[in-house]
């Protein structure tokens, strides 16, 4: 665990140097560094990285999540890192027990970027992201409620019947594809009809009454 | 009750003391009703318009006319591919990158067989790496015609849209020619390609390469110092650089905010540092400098499309496909006269290649930006893991950003500045 890939990053001795124990491991796979942190100082380490001089990775490629086949491997959150100045690239993997509940801390504050990518890994692997101001569904509806689809035991066609699916996309409701924040936007929500209003109020969006 | 103070009179716009058209400043009129005046207007564009490039839906809140808030709603043209590909052997995936971005699929097609091969350590010939660049730089000329033709469309110029979409069917014929289809084109397999180009087909994309930069003289003479195409384009939408970074924008957004990053240059890969070719880099962020950078970007490709055509003539008659038979299917002569080989042949295609257990992420720079596939295998035939970086769908997070404040009209210029499309934005 401890010996050193040939070809590992030199951020990841840093990192070691710097965080201890929250390194939990490291590898080189393809030539690409691969860290995981732990998951409760997977921020701050994101952080050091950014801002730290000698590392200056300001660049965030890409997050996305990983569920392995074998339903007792952790879920992982990676983060694809790259320094412009440096071109060097990093990627910094986050473990999660699936036995806990999948929480890490967002990133949006160190990078913008993250904004829909997190929402992305939310919506696909259902990992929630804590301090995210808008964490919401992003590819699938918000009424959805099939699961999250690129988990491993989500099956390919969906957990509902295709007679299910069917029923319930004819049963969605015009309203149901605004937002109520949407929806109060120019007072668009006191026009519409009671009815709606009432089952806007109820949290029943996307149901045929 | 309306909170505005009408004070000014309509006027014609002149020029800005920077000899730019100036534009009417926001909350001018004479006959403004009381009414529409002080409450939010909540308008909704898309998912159907053709303004938006695809399905689309924005939701606005406007102040008059002005924006002051924009959500995008995406997903409807989500087909599931990350998923598909998970159960799919490496080759397999090849016709689902076609469908992501529909508008350069032989880029896809190449990144995904470069993402494979680095997962599974496999060389391959020069010949090929010649072709896959050519694969690259046409693909870039094709979508950034689209995206020149239909920009002009929603700012109202009507003949460049015209003059592209016929340079653009050149490149289809001659993409048809290659690989037998306008759009799917599946062009490469993990090692190697899907087939050589035909005879002849080299003097084909000469002609295309002599001739082609005439049509972007005639619209750089159209668009590049027009007043209408200037007033509505310069100083609108603007990203500094350390927005640009910092919302992660890659491939001509990043490079008009004045960033020098070109996966090309800095992570080069099928020998692009051996090409001789230039990066514009616009230095305002705004639609106009989006606009000069992507125009520059296709002389750039006609420039490395000619080397690689001297290239390609240089290696006439060298193999085409890597010799490693892990990957590469047999003749179809041998297949069908040699025991062994047709054995091996239907195991490859039935039961696959695996690839070690490992993860690889590569990034190329395609024509919206830095497309990036990024496998985790685990050793057998069908990857764990097969994640899309899509450069279209991180460019367009920062669309409400740069709405923020535009004019409702500038939404739509400001769209089409992004260059998005939306099969690889839902995926």
């Amino acid at each position: 665990m401890t010996a050193v890939a040939p070809g590992l990053s030199p951020s990841v001795e840093a990192l070691r140097a710097a965080f201890g124990s929250a390194v939990l491991r490291s590898a080189v796979s393809c030539g690409d560094s691969i860290v995981w942190v732990d998951r409760d100082r997977a921020h701050e380490v994101l952080a050091w990285l950014k801002n730290t001089p000698g590392q200056e990775f300001n660049y965030l490629t890409d997050i996305t999540a990983v569920d392995y086949r074998d339903p007792g491997q952790p879920l992982e959150v990676s983060y694809q890192l790259r320094s412009l100045g440096r071109k060097v690239d990093l990627r910094v993997k986050v473990p999660l027990d699936k036995a806990k509940p999948l929480t890490v801390d967002s990133v949006f504050d160190l990078w913008r970027g993250a904004d829909w990518l997190e929402r992305e890994v939310f919506d696909m692997f259902g990992v929630t992201f804590a301090g995210h101001p808008d964490l919401r569904r992003i590819l699938m509806w918000d009424t959805y409620a099939e699961g999250h689809p690129l988990r491993k035991d989500f099956p390919l066609r969906g957990n509902f019947t295709r007679a299910e699916q069917t029923r319930q996309a004819l049963a969605a409701n015009p309203e149901a594809h605004y937002s109520m924040e949407e929806l109060s936007i120019a007072d668009a929500f006191n026009e519409l009809p009671d009815d709606m209003k009432r089952r806007l109020l109820e949290g029943q969006r996307g149901e045929l009454r | 009750m309306s909170t505005r103070t009408v004070e000014m009179a309509l006027a014609t716009p002149g020029l800005d003391d920077r000899g730019r058209p100036s534009r009417l400043p926001l909350g001018v009129g004479t006959a403004v009703d009381d009414d529409l005046g002080a409450e939010h207007m909540l308008v909704n564009i898309g998912p159907q318009h053709p303004a938006t490039h695809g399905v689309l839906r924005l939701v606005l809140e406007l102040e008059g006319e002005t924006v002051k808030r924009c959500i995008p709603h995406i997903g409807y043209l989500h087909s599931g591919f990350e998923k598909l590909g998970e159960y799919r052997h490496y080759n397999q995936i090849v016709p689902l990158t076609d469908r992501t971005d529909y508008l350069s699929p032989m880029a896809n097609n190449v990144c995904l067989a470069l993402a494979a091969e680095k997962l599974m350590g496999i060389e391959i010939t020069e010949r090929c790496q010649v072709l896959r660049v050519i694969a690259c730089e046409m693909s870039r000329v094709i979508s950034h015609l689209v995206w020149l033709g239909t920009t002009g469309i929603d700012l109202g110029a009507f003949t460049p849209f015209l003059w592209s979409f016929y340079q653009r069917e050149r490149i289809y014929n001659l993409q048809e020619a290659w690989t037998g289809a306008r759009l799917t084109t599946s062009l490469t397999r993990i090692g190697g390609m899907m087939a050589d180009v035909p005879d002849g087909w080299e003097a084909g994309l000469r002609d295309f390469t002599a001739t082609f930069t005439k049509t972007l003289d005639e619209v750089d003479t159209m668009f590049t110092r027009n007043s209408i195409w200037c007033g509505r384009t310069q100083g609108v939408g603007v990203l500094t650089a350390d927005e640009a970074i910092n919302y992660s924008l890659s491939g001509p957004m990043l490079r008009a905010s004045g960033v020098d990053y070109d996966v090309r240059k800095d992570r080069p890969y099928l020998g692009y540092e051996t090409y001789d070719f230039d990066v514009p880099v616009g230095e305002h962020g705004d639609i106009y400098d989006r606009y000069r950078v992507r125009l520059e970007e296709m002389y750039q490709s006609n420039r490395i499309l000619e080397q690689a055509l001297d290239r390609l003539a240089r290696l006439k008659g060298a193999p085409l496909n890597t010799d490693d038979h892990r990957v590469i299917l047999p003749p179809k002569g041998r297949a069908m006269s040699d025991m062994e080989a047709m054995i091996h042949h239907f195991k490859q295609v039935m039961e696959g290649v695996p690839a070690p257990a490992g993860e690889a992420y590569l990034g190329v720079e395609n024509p919206k930006g830095e497309l990036g596939y990024y496998f985790v295998a685990d050793g057998t035939a069908k990857p764990v893991r097969w994640r899309i970086r899509p450069p279209s769908f991180i460019n367009l997070a920062c669309l409400p950003k740069l709405c923020e404040g535009a004019l409702l009209s500038d939404v739509i210029a400001i769209n089409a500045s992004v260059d998005i499309v939306m099969g690889e934005i839902d995926r």
